[in-house]
């Protein structure tokens, strides 16, 4: 039962910093989940992270894996809803709001100035990843090349993820030992 | 184009379709990139929306927390049937993938130590980096326009990453200073 709350402490507070996505939300996750509560593991957590860029829908449904092997289907239907409810109601009553706000002067200067501070931190959040999945030059040299296929393309990013994954069996195959 | 292009009378579905219809997105839109399944769902098949509005909804969830697939479906949902509308279509958005990522939290339980399975998932998360990064330059290409930008950016970036700075601080602080910076000048003086 307390771990059920701690998740739905935790899943509410992250939904509330998912400013620009839900990569910004990346580092407190980290912090919380691999190093504060102990569910899972930084190797665990890439993982998860990962294989959620490969689901159909939001691309943050991950929060619905860690809940379920912390605590099941209860945890991962707590880490649904406290991931989900918060910024919900928000943009729910933001919406019904939003035609008196339309002619508000400040909404250009939020809208801005909150924009270079979400890109600041799905940066943050890219080198933190990368510092776990980045480890030699096998893969960061496969993070380069997706980048500038996704970036030169309009490929489904769902290709060239799963080409990275066979490329890492095609290594393991061939016993290619990581530096590190 | 049977239908005369006013903005005045909204579309009426029914609570079952709107829930059908974000749940066949929710399955579909594979590899990220939502917003484009987005379009072509609600705009280009069903026509329950503008192009105009589209775009009004989508800057709304972009300006808020919260992932663009979700809020957008509460928004939409909301402006065809009120509040179950809104609920309706991001349970169908949010199903199928919380579905597949709960029986992939299993299978990690059974396989996930095993040799091959670290071998794939290594890979991917290689890959994956790759796509955020991606994310980034798009979501960096409509925002920033100045260079005080790249500054809050950079500044961002390196208090959370480098400084271990927690994300609320950063996002309260460094926010409070760039919405500052873009504060509206026209009329001085007034609030």
């Amino acid at each position: 039962m307390k771990q059920l709350g701690d998740i739905a402490g935790v899943f509410a507070y992250l939904s509330l910093l998912t400013v620009g996505g839900g990569m910004a939300a990346f580092p407190e996750l980290k912090t919380l989940s691999v190093d504060t509560f102990h569910w899972i593991t930084f190797p665990e957590l890439l993982h998860f992270y990962s294989l959620g860029q490969l689901a159909p829908g939001p691309n943050m449904m991950m929060v619905a894996a860690i809940g379920a092997t912390v605590a099941g289907l209860p945890g991962a239907a707590v880490a649904l809803i406290a991931f989900f409810l918060p910024t919900g109601l928000l943009t729910f009553g933001v919406g019904r709001l939003w035609t008196h706000l339309a002619t508000w002067r400040w909404r250009p200067a939020i809208q801005v100035g909150l924009g270079s501070v979400a890109v600041g931190l799905v940066l943050a959040g890219a080198i933190i990843m990368g510092r776990g999945a980045l480890t030699d030059f096998l893969y960061a040299g496969l993070a380069v090349v997706v980048f500038v296929l996704l970036l030169k393309t309009r490929i489904n990013p769902a290709y060239p993820i799963v080409a990275s994954g066979l490329i890492g069996l095609l290594a393991h195959w061939l016993e290619y030992a990581p530096t590190i | 184009m049977s239908e005369s292009p006013s903005p005045s009378a909204p579309p009426q579905p029914s609570l079952w379709q709107i829930f059908r219809v974000f749940l066949v997105m929710g399955a579909t839109s594979l590899g990220g990139g939502v917003v484009g399944y987005l379009r072509t769902g609600l705009v280009v098949r069903q026509r329950w929306l503008d192009d105009v509005t589209f775009v009004e909804l989508l800057s709304i969830s972009q300006t808020l927390p919260g992932l663009n697939a979700t809020n957008m479906s509460i928004l939409v949902g909301d402006r065809l049937r009120g509040g179950r509308g809104a609920l309706l279509a991001m349970f169908g958005m949010c199903l199928p993938g919380a579905t597949l990522m709960i029986a992939a939290a299993y299978a990690y339980g059974v396989g996930g130590d095993d040799p091959w399975s670290k071998a794939f998932l290594r890979g991917i998360a290689a890959g994956a980096v790759g796509l955020i990064l991606v994310v980034m330059v798009q979501l960096g290409a409509k925002v920033l326009k100045t260079l005080p930008d790249y500054v809050f950016v950079l500044a961002t970036a390196a208090a959370v990453a480098g400084f271990g700075v927690q994300v609320p601080y950063a996002l309260v602080v460094a926010g409070a200073v760039a919405i500052w910076w873009h504060r509206p000048r026209d009329r001085q003086g007034t609030k």
